[in-house]
């Protein structure tokens, strides 16, 4: 008798599973929220190179995503994420996060305004109780549409040209735009690439439909469906975090002061002391200029990516890690994210280097390469701001 | 009335060699000017837009070699650089065959097998053996060629690195790598595989762009010169600059303004002006006089010597041995604008080598048939041509539907025979024409509906590409890649480390160490041998492997 398999066990198929299945050549999934994710279809090289040239499909649904609607709702959410929710039009979406009463960043997201009183939070943590919790005494009701709400991220230099050539019209739409395009169809001109490129927001059940137009439309037949390794290459380059890797989401953490303050992860220019109360404003308040670490963006030295290296000051003293690294094959640049001590960024100069583990063919090696800090994304093509956007 | 003005430094040709010394000479903080014949920048690094929606990268068209130490000390992509990989390739037989290469190892093994299953198993130790030949000679691409007979410390380092290296190969890698500097890719292959068709399309690297066939001694070293490029690392991998080749020009020209220097177009250098022995300046093909203390030529060095220098400035043995230098003109291509992808019979649907380097020669005997038609002064009968379709990947280089194909040929002579006469001036329209005829047949393998797509078609022979381009024969390494051409002799003994006769006057080309392909090299190396010489105190930093 062997053992049979629990059907309750293991990951599920996502909206679109049955899309994706045919075109993995890697047979490389991972789990994301529970669902049958690729890590890799193809190859991350072409993957990658797709996202930066032509234009990428990749399945968003396992985001978590909830609608809050009613009076209520802009107070309410203006009460839970540092910026000011009043400033986001009807049409509009705009990046936030959001903290706990000590300040600590919970996660971050993009938050929809999709009507006066009608709001969208996406974001990867589980956020439902404390969506509840942050709306009660409003008139507000919030849903929970993760399992209900598939997403498609359509992104790259031709990502306009494939729209339109599937039949929508969006040569006005800005950066953080957003419409119903088709009734049940959203479209919004956002992505975590840093690059031109639109999220298509739909009914789960119409997912497939959605995927397969924009398949058929492509006009030069070089998109390709990515998994998360090329995407992670892209967010790392376009200087974006990811929680879990970049920073701790505070409710995920069982050890005391793992969090950190919006100030300590570059979200500084997020916190509105002006627009009133808001969660954590008081903690923040008292430590706005006196950050424990700071996340920085860096360049580092030689070619080998620094991922998961300790980081030092003068070459000796323990000053932080890097949490994302890789070599950008478009800014041709080693670069990384990495975790800096505050006493390390004391001087002009910081003297900071990343201790990196090498091995080649069976033989381990150990290299200290200078970490350079840079302000701004490693990666910002103008494509990515143009209106009307480019075909190419 | 002459025009004069004082620079710094002057650079001939606005090359991508020439642009990439000039940036680093003006990122020294000399004043530096650029002057170029054509009324565009880009030498063989160029994308020119000759037939309305499509854009042709007419000259070099992929790109491998660019050093990427370059690329990053540039900061090029901030100025519009986008290197894209490429994958695979595969080569067609006359009856419907075909061998595909894929980047993908499992599929690459099993595609060979499909062939010749001991094939299969040798393509590994093949490509062991190239690739220690490339981690042997990367590292001396972005150091200067020490000269052997000197006894300055910089050349004893430079030389003493050279044997350290050499010596911890061992004697029988040693013997390897003598070996394969001086042997025939023929010869080469013959020792690993067993199949006509694997070998014919791994051949082609070890003639591109030279005048030599398969089984001539020096070629694989022609193989190793272009395996030994990368991008991001993955050695011996090629891609193409996203908007074309002039994409890379581009990118250094913006830097180089970025950088306050100065580029002028539209006349190019007449006479080097030399006095006393050394460089002052430029005479220009429009009138114009500039003066500077440096001048550094990026045009080969039969050009830079023989037709722009006055030949009382140079010793009798120097110009000598520049004339005796080999530059042969080898190769032809043709640019063209397809409507429509063309039908491809003998492959699959959505097969990925579409999006590859295409051949159609079977064999080593077909591509040596190949190169005796060069030998006797004609275009070959049926060329080796390395053709690909680079709008498959990059979309901006065709409308929506259409393509862009790129044809390199070879063999085609310089010196075409025609009536018992060998001449450049033999390449009329006619002739021309009827090269492209048979290269037409040679693509017509693969692409049988090939000439029912075309919109409009470049044909350049090797006597065009001197005449626009301005490299001597249409040579487009500037100069052979055979050992006796190479490191401390290239492009002649005792002057091998950019310097010439006429002090201050600086040769930045591919004509010297380490030679030919758009890799930036020679440019990089001749900057800081420059500052070394001319400037106190200005330095650009070394990089040591």
């Amino acid at each position: 008798m062997s053992v049979m398999n629990d059907p309750a066990l293991g990951l599920i198929p996502g909206p679109l599973h049955d899309r994706l299945e045919p075109l993995s050549r890697a047979k490389a999934w991972y789990g994301w929220a529970g669902y049958i994710a690729p890590a890799v279809l193809d190859t991350v090289e072409f993957e990658y190179f797709a996202l930066r040239n032509q234009a990428a499909l990749f399945d968003i649904s396992p985001m978590h995503t909830y609608r809050v609607t009613g009076p209520g709702a802009l107070a309410a959410l203006n009460r839970m994420v540092t910026r000011d929710a009043a400033k986001i039009a009807p049409g509009r979406v705009a990046y936030c996060a959001w903290c706990d009463e000590d300040g600590m960043v919970i996660d971050d997201g993009t938050l929809f305004r999709l009507a006066e009183d009608d709001w969208r939070l996406c974001c990867q943590e589980p956020m439902l109780t404390w969506l509840l919790d942050a709306t009660w005494g409003f008139d507000a009701t919030v849903t929970d549409e993760s399992d209900t709400l598939a997403g498609i991220a359509l992104q790259g230099p031709t990502s306009f040209a494939v729209l339109e050539a599937a039949g929508f019209d969006l040569s006005d739409m800005r950066p953080f735009d957003h419409r119903e395009v088709e009734p049940g169809l959203r479209i919004s001109r956002t992505g975590f690439t840093g690059d031109l490129g639109y999220e298509l927001w739909m009914d789960w059940n119409d997912a497939v439909a959605v995927w397969d137009r924009l398949w058929d439309a492509d006009p030069r037949g070089g998109m390709r469906a990515i998994g998360s390794h090329a995407l992670d290459i892209a967010r790392i380059e376009a200087g974006f975090l990811a929680a879990g890797i970049d920073f701790q989401p505070v409710h995920a953490t069982e050890r005391l002061h793992r969090g950190q303050t919006p100030f300590e992860l570059g979200l500084g220019w997020m916190v509105d002391w002006t627009k009133g109360h808001f969660n954590g404003r008081r903690a923040l308040w008292q430590v706005r200029d006196r950050p424990r670490s700071r996340l920085l963006r860096v360049d580092v030295g030689g070619f080998k990516p620094a991922r998961d290296a300790l980081v030092y000051h003068a070459k000796r003293r323990a000053a932080g890690h890097i949490t994302s690294a890789v070599w950008s094959p478009t800014a041709k640049r080693n670069i990384a994210l990495a975790h800096v001590k505050a006493g390390a960024l004391d001087r002009r100069k910081p003297d900071l280097w990343a201790e990196i583990y090498t091995a080649q063919e069976g033989r381990w090696d150990r290299r200290m390469a200078r970490l350079t800090p840079l302000a701004g994304p490693f990666y910002k093509p103008p494509r990515a701001r143009q209106t009307p956007p480019a075909r190419t | 009335m002459t025009q004069t003005e004082e620079y710094d430094a002057i650079v001939a040709g606005a090359g991508h060699n020439g642009l990439t010394a000039a940036c680093y000479l003006a990122r020294a903080g000399l004043r530096v000017l650029v002057v170029e014949k054509n009324d565009w920048i880009g030498g063989a690094a160029v994308s020119r837009s000759l037939h309305e929606g499509w854009t042709y990268s007419n000259c070099s068209y992929v790109c491998s070699l660019l050093r990427r130490e370059i690329v990053r000390d540039l900061d090029l992509p901030k100025y519009g650089l986008q290197v894209i990989p490429y994958e695979g390739g595969a080569s067609f037989t006359r009856d419907g065959g075909r061998f595909a290469y894929y980047s993908d190892a499992d599929a690459l093994r099993r595609e060979m097998a499909r062939l010749s299953p001991r094939d299969a198993d040798a393509y590994r130790h093949y490509s062991r053996a190239i690739m220690r030949q490339c981690r042997f000679i990367r590292p001396f691409l972005l150091r200067d060629a020490p000269d052997p007979t000197s006894l300055r410390p910089r050349d004893l380092g430079e030389l003493a690195y050279l044997v350290k290296k050499a010596h911890g190969l061992g004697r029988r890698e040693l013997g390897e790598t003598l070996r394969f500097w001086t042997m025939s890719i023929g010869d080469f292959l013959d020792d690993h595989f067993e199949n006509d068709l694997i070998k014919a399309h791994l051949a082609g690297s070890g003639i591109i762009g030279t005048g030599l066939g398969v089984y001539s001694p020096g070629t694989a070293y022609v193989l190793l010169h272009h395996y030994m490029g990368d991008i991001d690392g993955g050695i011996g991998a090629w891609g193409f600059a996203r908007g074309g080749m002039g994409a890379i020009s581009g990118a250094l020209a913006a830097a180089f303004k970025d950088m306050g220097g100065t580029i002028r177009t539209g006349a190019g250098v007449e006479r080097f002006l030399v006095e006393d022995g050394r460089a002052r300046g430029v005479a220009l093909s429009d009138g114009a006089e500039f003066r500077a203390p440096v001048i550094a030529s990026n045009m080969d060095v039969k050009r830079t010597f023989l037709e722009h220098t006055d030949p009382r400035d140079l010793p009798d043995d120097f110009r000598s041995q520049v004339e005796r230098f080999k530059i042969r003109g080898s190769s032809a291509k043709l640019n063209i604008a397809l409507d429509r992808l063309p039908d491809m019979p003998a492959a699959p649907e959505h097969a990925s080598f579409i999006r590859g380097d295409l051949h159609a020669s079977e064999s080593l005997v077909e591509l040596e048939r190949a190169y005796d038609d060069w030998k006797d002064g004609r275009w070959s009968a049926r060329p080796y041509i390395d053709m690909l379709i680079p709008s498959r990947i990059d979309p901006t280089l065709a409308p929506q539907g259409a393509e862009m194909m790129t044809v390199f040929v070879q063999y085609a002579p310089y010196d075409l025979y025609r009536n018992g006469i060998r001449s450049p001036g033999n390449w009329t329209g006619e002739a021309r024409r009827a090269m492209a005829d048979a290269v037409l047949d040679q693509i017509a393998v693969l692409f049988p509906d090939i000439r029912e797509r075309i919109e409009h078609t470049e044909i350049r022979s090797p006597a065009d590409i001197e005449r626009e381009v301005g490299l001597t024969e249409g040579n487009i390494f500037q100069g052979e890649l055979t050992f006796d051409q190479l490191l401390f002799n290239r492009p002649v003994p005792g002057y091998a480390q950019y310097d010439s006769p006429v002090k201050g006057l600086y040769l930045v080309g591919s004509s010297a160490h380490p030679g030919g392909g758009v890799m930036g090299a020679p440019g990089a190396n001749a900057a800081r041998t420059i500052l070394r010489r001319e400037t106190s105190g200005k330095r650009m930093k070394g990089y040591a492997a």
